[in-house]
């Protein structure tokens, strides 16, 4: 009897349906309001440390928190906080702040060194890190108004070998000196 | 938006009234506004202000606080070491206001669970469809002698603001070679780091301005909070400024107080007199919880966990520190995080809906040295019924993080205070 077979499916899916419905987890809202205390509401950070997470692209987001959460990216804090998420919370959270406006940090800045690390920039970083590091798209971060102490935390682990450079990274800092490095980061910071 | 023709109108009426026969007596106001009125503007209550017009800006939201400015009591230790003004933990409501939360400056004198109305020592009555009661901590007559006059003398600072200036004021007076009592509260209390953090901050003070000074901390408790990364820090930082000494040793802390001779005596009979003595008293849930009636025996507000709805009172939510919240301890964030999950509930409720599954976080700062801090952190989702705590998630410092690490958490420490009183107050 074939229909009522598909019935008994149909119901079967139904029933499934409903305890799913049940064990709904919390809402991408509800999961990203979660991180404004530290990050600002909406991932807006006010600083003077903590980076902005909002208008990362969702593939970066869920790769850092992946990489926190296995301690393969150093963190002070993010390691514990990322291992309370499944992969589809992380995943939900991407979304909710990809789509969040990225607002940029008001810092003081020396002048003199956003100039030199404007020229560094082009030789050195643009490939990968695209319109002055505002494009999320490039899955690379955003590093155009970023508070400056993340972005100087951010270099100081990669140089020590506490977080692992893509290739093309790896070879462009090799070359570059400390004082090089800040005006970067400084050029970077710089952007509104 | 769809316009109501008169078949449609009578649909929702009637649903209405279906709904409201099985015990949701709020809908049956439909066709008005919704209205929340939220009793305490501090963290917690600021938040639920702010987040409920959030997720839904048709929502009347009322939020009644007898004082204009709200003072954080986190980094108000920041505030006794001189490392910061108290004018930079203080916080008005006009952010609030920018969200279309109507701010009302009265005290609440009671709540009216069957009839949902707000009454107010002004003389004014706040009807809601749903409230949400934040009115933090109050002291327990556990230290006996430490009364409203005791604490001018011997002050506690465990609520920010006046009580904050006045422990600043005899830090500062006081001579190079005094003595600073702290004398912490047993659990459960507000902010359970903080005693701590607070011997820290003046210690750092007095051994730069005062460095013939001490510190001692006579605990009701053998152990507490971070209790490995404090006895670091108090070994690395302040080793010859900084006694503490455990309730085992001195028959269980601080027992009573003479304000007038300057004195505090221990439960095996050991007087001290400090020159400088700040008591922490035991808490429980803040005045107006005990008043409305939401309180059980241990002082403290029993709330559904999903919703924090008072397991007492129908439609009346308690969230932060009054609230019994355990796994989630009693700290801003967790009283941010706590406000959101019942912002969201309520949104849901108001509108007849089911509320959705909770998320909470508690990530919390201490500053023990001028580059030094430390943290905890957790992440919690609800199961049976309850909070709990992600199992592989959060923890503690690592006690071998280095020095730059450590740096970095004063810094990120000063970011969470920036973001969580932005998130909480802002416009």
């Amino acid at each position: 009897m074939p229909a009522k077979k598909s019935l008994a499916m149909l119901l079967g899916s139904v029933l499934l349906l409903g305890s799913g419905q049940l064990m709904a987890g919390p809402s991408a809202t509800l999961l990203g309001d979660t991180c404004a205390g530290c990050h600002g509401t909406d991932g807006a950070s006010n600083g003077p440390a903590t980076p902005s997470i909002a208008g990362l692209s969702a593939e970066y987001f869920n790769t850092v928190m992946a990489e926190y959460a296995e301690d393969a990216r150093a963190s002070t804090i993010m390691g514990r906080i990322a291992r309370g998420y499944t992969k589809e919370e992380i995943a939900l959270m991407g979304d909710h702040f990809a789509g969040k406006p990225m607002k940029k940090a008001k810092q003081e800045l020396d002048a003199g060194k956003v100039a030199a690390g404007s020229k560094l920039y082009k030789k050195n970083c643009e490939k990968c890190h695209d319109e002055k590091g505002a494009l999320a798209d490039d899955d690379s971060g955003l590093l155009a108004g970023q508070w400056l102490p993340y972005l100087t935390y951010s270099m100081e682990d990669f140089r020590a070998g506490h977080r692992d450079m893509p290739k093309k990274m790896k070879k462009k800092v090799k070359k570059l000196s400390d004082a090089q490095i800040e005006e970067l980061l400084q050029f970077f910071a710089s952007q509104q | 938006m769809k316009k109501l023709n008169r078949r449609d109108f009578i649909k929702i009426a009637g649903a209405t009234t279906a709904v409201s026969a099985i015990g949701f007596p709020a809908i049956a106001a439909a066709g008005g506004k919704k209205k929340v009125v939220i009793v305490g503007g501090g963290t917690g209550g600021a938040t639920a202000a702010k987040y409920i017009r959030r997720g839904d800006s048709s929502i009347e939201v009322t939020l009644i606080e007898p004082n204009e400015h709200y003072y954080t009591c986190y980094m108000s230790n920041e505030v006794l070491s001189g490392h910061r003004s108290i004018d930079s933990i203080r916080f008005g409501y006009d952010g609030l206001r920018k969200h279309g939360v109507t701010v009302v400056h009265d005290t609440v004198t009671g709540i009216d669970a069957a009839g949902h109305k707000v009454m107010t020592k002004g003389g004014k009555s706040f009807s809601y469809d749903r409230c949400i009661v934040a009115p933090g901590i109050s002291f327990k007559d556990n230290i006996a002698g430490y009364d409203e006059a005791a604490h001018e003398k011997m002050p506690h600072a465990w609520k920010a603001g006046e009580q904050t200036k006045i422990l600043r004021s005899q830090l500062e007076a006081m001579a190079d070679g005094g003595t600073v009592l702290i004398a912490p509260p047993p659990n459960p209390f507000r902010c359970p780091p903080g005693p701590y953090e607070r011997a820290c901050q003046v210690s750092s003070y007095l051994q730069k301005h005062k460095p013939k000074s001490k510190v001692l901390i006579i605990d009701s408790k053998d152990k507490f909070s971070k209790f490995g990364l404090f006895k670091q820090a108090f070994e690395r930082h302040h080793k010859d400024t900084i006694e503490w000494v455990p309730a085992k040793d001195t028959g269980g802390g601080i027992k009573s107080v003479d304000a007038k001779a300057g004195t505090a005596t221990t439960g095996s009979g050991d007087v001290h007199k400090a020159d400088v003595t700040n008591i922490i008293p035991a808490q429980v849930a803040g005045k107006i919880a005990h008043t409305a009636g939401l309180t059980n025996d241990s002082g403290w507000c029993p709330v559904d966990h999903k919703t924090f709805e008072s397991t007492i009172h129908k439609d009346i939510h308690v969230i932060g520190d009054a609230a019994i919240q355990k796994p989630l301890p009693k700290s801003g964030y967790a009283a941010n995080s706590e406000a959101k999950v019942t912002a969201a509930a309520v949104v849901e409720l108001v509108n007849g809906r089911d509320p959705g599954t909770p998320s909470w976080v508690n990530t919390c700062y201490s500053i023990v040295a001028p580059d030094d801090g430390i943290s905890v952190a957790m992440v919690y989702n609800f199961v049976d019924g309850k909070v709990a705590k992600v199992k592989g998630s959060g923890g503690l410092t690592s006690k071998d993080s280095s020095p730059a690490s450590r740096a970095r958490e004063v810094q990120y420490a000063y970011s969470w205070f920036n973001n969580i009183t932005n998130d909480a107050f802002g416009g």
